[in-house]
């Protein structure tokens, strides 16, 4: 590890296998990596790849079944609620589901007031923690004056995406790991989202990480590319090297089928011959 | 000249809230399809895409109410029609429809024969067990999806599996025009690629004789359609083939849309993406005049004062925009 490259997330050997016997399914197989501070990485793999099972036993969601995680070069230790809270003060997500991601009965204002406490904030004055609130608002195009008092349900799918960021913004954790953000939204919205959180990590310098299935998201935004398939790490690199020389088949085939409109989309290599094949 | 299939003329249709108040979500859209030829549809969520493939159908369940405007199938107006009888004549032998989640429009009950039973012999009570299994089979085997899969449920296909399944069903009886909706937003990328193969065999074969394509991908569009439109506020901004209003669009709309394509491709992160700011109108009291003056860049008064009309500077190229098509692609140039 040279100085100016501190690792920032590093697991080693981390597996989890649900259920058990004959009904054991291997989610997360023996992966290891190292994620660097400042970097943002992409872990990219197709639905049922083990990527948001991976996802969640970063943030101390789920617990391991085999494995190590360090956070900042120390072994993270999430044994009791007190230090689980601590290690999420330097991590934090975003997730697909903005409808899902909200606490139903707490008010906008208790989300965000919540932030700043969690942040050390919750003896400021007041005003003071407004005034936070606004500028975090309107980081994100949003008008605090016209949230207050409201609850999640009230909000567009648009407005609770962007209020996540703003979440993020009152945080500034170490590490956000976004799961899918853009996966529900059209391609136009996908641009603001995707401006939003690079604005963000250029203000706090923050490491992101990027769980996704968009191949050609994965490559435009990261500065490293890892291949998840069937809960293993099969590829990684650079962006550069992993989408345009990449060197496993699972991944020529992956970039091989997203329709592409500068070079030819091959639809020749569509093979359809039994029905289990593609399951 | 080729068959026109599909020809809809300033066809206007409106939600109706509970407050009495009128959603023209469809507004006066003009457009035609050839035999042989597809279209696509692009644009963003509530731009009015889906309402627009509900509306060709002409069959409107509440809240959606046919307003104005004709619907021309292969010559015979079906704005007129009564709903029973679009039902029977029309839905499914002329014209073909695949939702959103298609897939989850399976009877989980009844095995995929049953359920093309049933499809053949709503509009053919007469039709025989044998001949319908036959003709499933044949049709199965051209669009290479396995004859075994006439005999399972739903529950035991895969998601692309039981998205293909759906589509042969819904064209079993060879409609003039399928119109598809977001057929593959909901899969992975190998399982898009397979359904947008079959719709193009389906193309091929003649199974179906045009096709619209709905879908805010526009790689994807540029890789299916021969034709794109592009639509705002439910309104059509745009329209040229495919590599026209991908390569070279006129509407400040249309260039927004286009700066937001992501595709894995040699030199696309050195590409800046550009986010339209804002969000579209409200469509219960959309603006008098231009309804992107509030999003676009390049707005003067006068974009407020009037509607604007669809320009058409060549033959199935159009676009509406009060500028002219030297000066829009002089600002492009300059950005």
């Amino acid at each position: 590890m040279t100085d100016e490259k501190k690792s920032c997330l590093r697991g080693s050997g981390l597996t989890k296998i649900f259920g058990l016997g004959q009904k054991k399914t291997v989610a997360v197989d023996h992966v290891d990596f190292n994620f660097y501070a400042g970097e943002i990485i992409s872990i990219v793999g197709e639905s049922g790849s083990g990527k948001t099972t991976l996802a969640k036993m970063l943030l101390g969601l789920i617990s391991t079944t085999e494995g190590e995680i360090y956070f900042e070069g120390k072994l993270r230790d999430i044994s009791t609620q007190k230090k689980k809270r601590e290690y999420w003060k330097g991590i934090q997500a975003i997730f697909q589901d903005p409808y899902s991601s909200y606490n139903i009965f707490n008010k906008i204002d208790t989300v965000l007031l919540d932030c700043i406490k969690m942040r050390g904030g919750g003896r400021l004055p007041h005003a003071k923690k407004i005034e936070m609130i606004s500028e975090a608002c309107s980081f994100v195009n949003l008008k605090f004056e016209e949230l207050t008092n409201k609850y999640p349900f009230e909000l567009s799918g648009g407005q609770m995406q962007r209020l996540m960021i703003a979440r993020i913004f009152l945080l500034k954790p170490k590490v956000l790991l976004a799961d899918e953000p853009t996966s529900m939204i059209d391609a136009c919205s996908r641009a603001t989202i995707l401006d939003m959180l690079m604005a963000l990590r250029k203000e706090t310098g923050m490491t992101l990480i990027f769980i996704t299935h968009d191949i050609g998201l994965a490559y435009f935004v990261s500065d490293s590319v890892y291949i998840m398939e069937h809960g293993k790490l099969i590829e990684s690199g650079t962006a550069d090297e992993v989408i345009l020389h990449p060197k496993k088949a699972y991944t020529k085939r992956l970039i091989n089928d997203v329709p592409k409109i500068h070079e030819e989309w091959d639809l020749s290599t569509v093979k359809v011959s039994s029905i289990w094949n593609e399951a | 000249m080729a068959k026109v299939m599909l020809e809809v003329k300033d066809l206007t249709t409106k939600y109706i809230t509970r407050f009495r108040e009128n959603v023209y979500a469809v507004d006066h859209v003009s457009l035609k399809v050839e035999e042989g030829k597809s279209l696509g549809i692009a644009g963003e969520s509530g731009c009015g895409k889906s309402t627009l493939a509900l509306s060709l159908m002409g069959y409107y369940f509440p809240p959606l109410h046919y307003t104005s405007g004709d619907i021309i199938i292969d010559g015979t107006n079906i704005s007129t029609m009564k709903p029973d009888e679009i039902r029977k004549k029309i839905l499914g032998q002329e014209i073909a429809y695949i939702p959103q989640a298609a897939m989850n429009a399976l009877n989980p009950t009844r095995k995929i024969i049953n359920l093309i039973e049933d499809v053949i012999q709503a509009h053919d009570p007469k039709a025989k067990k044998k001949e319908i299994y036959d003709l499933a089979v044949e049709r199965f085997e051209v669009l290479g999806l396995p004859a075994e899969v006439l005999q399972k449920y739903p529950v035991e296909l895969s998601g692309g599996m039981k998205q293909r399944t759906v589509i042969a069903i819904s064209v079993i009886l060879s409609p003039k025009i399928l119109i598809a909706d977001e057929p593959s937003s909901a899969l992975d990328v190998t399982s898009q690629k397979m359904v947008i193969k079959m719709l193009l065999d389906l193309m091929e074969h003649g199974f179906i004789k045009s096709m619209i394509f709905i879908t805010h991908e526009l790689p994807l569009l540029y890789n299916v359609t021969d034709d794109i439109m592009v639509m705002y506020a439910g309104q059509i901004v745009e329209k040229g083939t495919a590599a026209q209003t991908v390569f070279d669009p006129l509407h400040p709309y249309a260039k927004g849309l286009m700066g937001s394509i992501i595709v894995p491709e040699r030199g696309l992160r050195d590409v800046k993406l550009t986010a339209i700011p804002g969000v579209p109108p409200n469509l219960k009291n959309p603006p008098h005049g231009c309804r992107f003056a509030e999003r676009c860049r390049y707005v003067v008064p006068e974009c407020k004062v009037h509607p604007i009309e669809m320009l058409h500077i060549a033959d199935n190229r159009h676009y509406r925009c009060i500028f002219s098509e030297e000066y829009l692609r002089k600002a492009y140039q300059n950005d």
